[in-house]
């Protein structure tokens, strides 16, 4: 058995009764990474050092009132892409391979102040770009139930090592799917908060209008409080909003009585594995049977939410990534006479193919005499599939669907046609588009590769989504259920 | 018919500032070939009376006191640059 078998509420316990130590808990974490990284591959650099010192001195703190938050000295995570003072930071891109940030990105800043412990940064898709962490420039992540086949992205290393044991939990990022894919691929609960509840600073940018930082974890309770810890409004984020942080954890009251539940056709149809539907279908039951009533709806224009996913995402990354220029951080070319080869040349060097076919894209569609047809089309029907959300809340407490199309696919098998990977996220991505919260939580398995079933909530009401995660969770065994590595 | 010319994609290449190899060129036109075949669905749409979406919060412009607040210490801010000399980021030269 393994420490991080408890959830955090039980952790804290422990240390509260000094029957564990800070320290145990950080070398429990790097025990675990020393055994069984090396095949999942979830981190791209470690933090021992600081971990270790840090852990020390929080342990003097043991007992008394200092030591009280829930998160003190629980051993984190943190995908590559949100920046931590002087720790490297890569977005797994070779051309931020040799950056150590001069900030902390303002979540980073929060957990210091809850006092956890960083044990080191987790790899991903380059730039958060891709959905299975094939992408990452570095190294290639693999599911731990079944290290043949990936761990989703682009939050790959995130969820892999929740699902392996490395951490109790982790950060991750999600513009159109990125937590939540990974977390139903690997069997752990992600949750990508509301547009603006979280803020974005020191998070590097891919979409700036869809990104969104979220917990990681192995139960719903754990998920709550980590959100509860990274929420609210943040000065140097004028897209956070100024709306109340309520307490999430309290939200988990296991009732859903007379709750009422959309389950949109589009979500069970064409494209939708069988046992994915079959799976979501017995989780209705199960939530039924708790109380809640649920009926079929309709996105009509969920089938639109792909393009216009791709033309906005890409449109806002090629601007955003345009400061990778090889002049004030990062890589720079060595073949370069003139400023204009230099930035050219240090871009080609410096990224992959999916984040210069991204580029390429959104340029395109940003570009004269495209911009009405391609870009601004593509913002008038995401107004369209919003509003295709408002619709069904006005009737509706919150939607429930799979997260994914399929289970975890092998490695390789999507990596040819860029569209074929795409096709992954199609449940995802309306989220995003909408700009609600939506969570991944454990609702069964496929061949022994987990399935994930999604709640979507309406904006700024991760208490319900928490409410119903958290009631089906307790009333379901797919939480306790682990890999074998 | 092709929707993108490989001209065109060494335009936009250019525009992105990547320097791109023939082959590559040749591919990126194959693959944003497709996506922007796939992309064309929207125009089932009729959009005419909608308006567009850049931000899903009822959100206005977000303002705050103008407070001067001390910048960032030259050596943080150097510390990552490939290049520089007496405290200031070197780049190739940009004037004849």
């Amino acid at each position: 058995m393994s420490l991080f078998d408890h959830k955090l509420s039980d952790l804290h316990e422990l240390l509260h009764k000094k029957e564990v130590k800070v320290s145990d808990l950080v070398e429990e974490s790097y025990k675990r990474i020393g055994q069984v990284d090396s095949q999942v591959q979830a981190f791209l650099t470690l933090d021992e050092e600081k971990a270790r010192s840090t852990a020390k001195k929080l342990d003097e703190k043991l007992g008394t009132d200092e030591s009280k938050g829930l998160l003190f000295g629980m051993p984190i995570g943190i995908k590559d892409n949100i920046v931590t003072r002087d720790l490297r930071t890569t977005c797994a891109s070779k051309i931020l391979e040799n950056f150590d940030p001069i900030y902390d990105a303002t979540v980073v800043q929060k957990l210091q102040q809850a006092e956890t412990i960083t044990i080191g940064k987790l790899n991903m898709d380059e730039f958060a770009m891709g959905s299975s962490t094939e992408n990452s420039g570095f190294k290639k992540t693999k599911n731990p139930w079944n290290l043949d086949t990936v761990p989703g992205g682009s939050s790959g290393g995130s969820a892999a090592a929740v699902a392996a044991g490395e951490v109790p939990f982790s950060l991750g990022s999600d513009t159109g799917g990125s937590i939540r894919q990974p977390a139903s691929f690997c069997g752990v609960v992600g949750l990508k908060p509301t547009y603006g509840r979280v803020s974005r600073f020191g998070l590097v940018a891919f979409a700036s209008s869809l990104d969104q930082i979220g917990p990681v974890t192995r139960t719903v309770e754990d998920n709550a409080y980590l959100l509860q810890a990274i929420s609210g409004l943040d000065p140097m984020d004028s897209t956070s909003a100024n709306v109340e942080v309520p307490n999430f954890v309290q939200a988990l009251t296991g009732d859903v009585k007379g709750l009422k539940i959309a389950v949109p056709k589009e979500y069970l149809g064409e494209g939708v594995n069988e046992e994915v539907k079959q799976s979501v279908l017995a989780s209705l039951k199960v939530l039924e049977s708790l109380g809640a009533t649920w009926e079929e709806v309709s996105l009509p224009h969920s089938k639109y939410a792909l393009a216009t996913y791709y033309l906005l995402s890409s449109s806002e990354a090629s601007a955003n990534l345009a400061r990778f220029d090889g002049v004030r951080y990062g890589y720079r070319t060595p073949n370069a006479d003139n400023l204009m080869d230099l930035y050219k040349n240090t871009r080609a060097e410096g990224f992959g193919d999916e984040v210069k076919r991204r580029i390429m894209l959104g340029t395109f569609a940003l570009s004269s005499g495209y911009y009405d047809a391609y870009y601004k089309k593509a913002q008038k029907v995401r107004t369209l599939i919003k509003k295709d959300f408002e619709d069904v809340f006005e009737k509706y407490d919150v939607i429930v669907g799979p997260t994914t199309p399929t289970p975890a696919f092998k490695i390789g098998e999507k990596t040819s046609d860029p569209l074929t990977m795409y096709m992954n996220d199609i449940l995802t991505i309306p989220v995003n588009l909408a700009g609600v919260p939506g969570i991944s939580v454990p609702c069964g398995l496929s061949n022994g590769l987990p399935l994930g079933l999604q709640i979507i909530g309406k904006h700024f009401d991760e208490s319900t989504v928490y409410r119903v995660a958290h009631a089906f969770e307790q009333a379901t065994d797919f939480h306790k259920q682990k890999p074998q590595l | 018919m092709s929707r993108i010319s490989t001209d065109q994609v060494k335009h936009v290449a250019n525009l992105a500032r990547l320097s791109i190899t023939e082959d590559e060129a040749q591919n990126f036109t194959k693959h944003l070939d497709a996506i922007i075949t796939f992309a064309e669905q929207l125009n089932e749409l009729d959009t005419d009376n909608v308006e567009p979406t850049s931000h899903v919060l009822d959100m206005k412009n977000v303002m705050r006191e103008d407070v001067p607040k001390e910048g960032l210490p030259r050596e943080d801010v150097l510390k990552n640059a490939p290049d520089h000399v007496d405290g200031q980021i070197r780049v190739p030269s940009i004037i004849e």
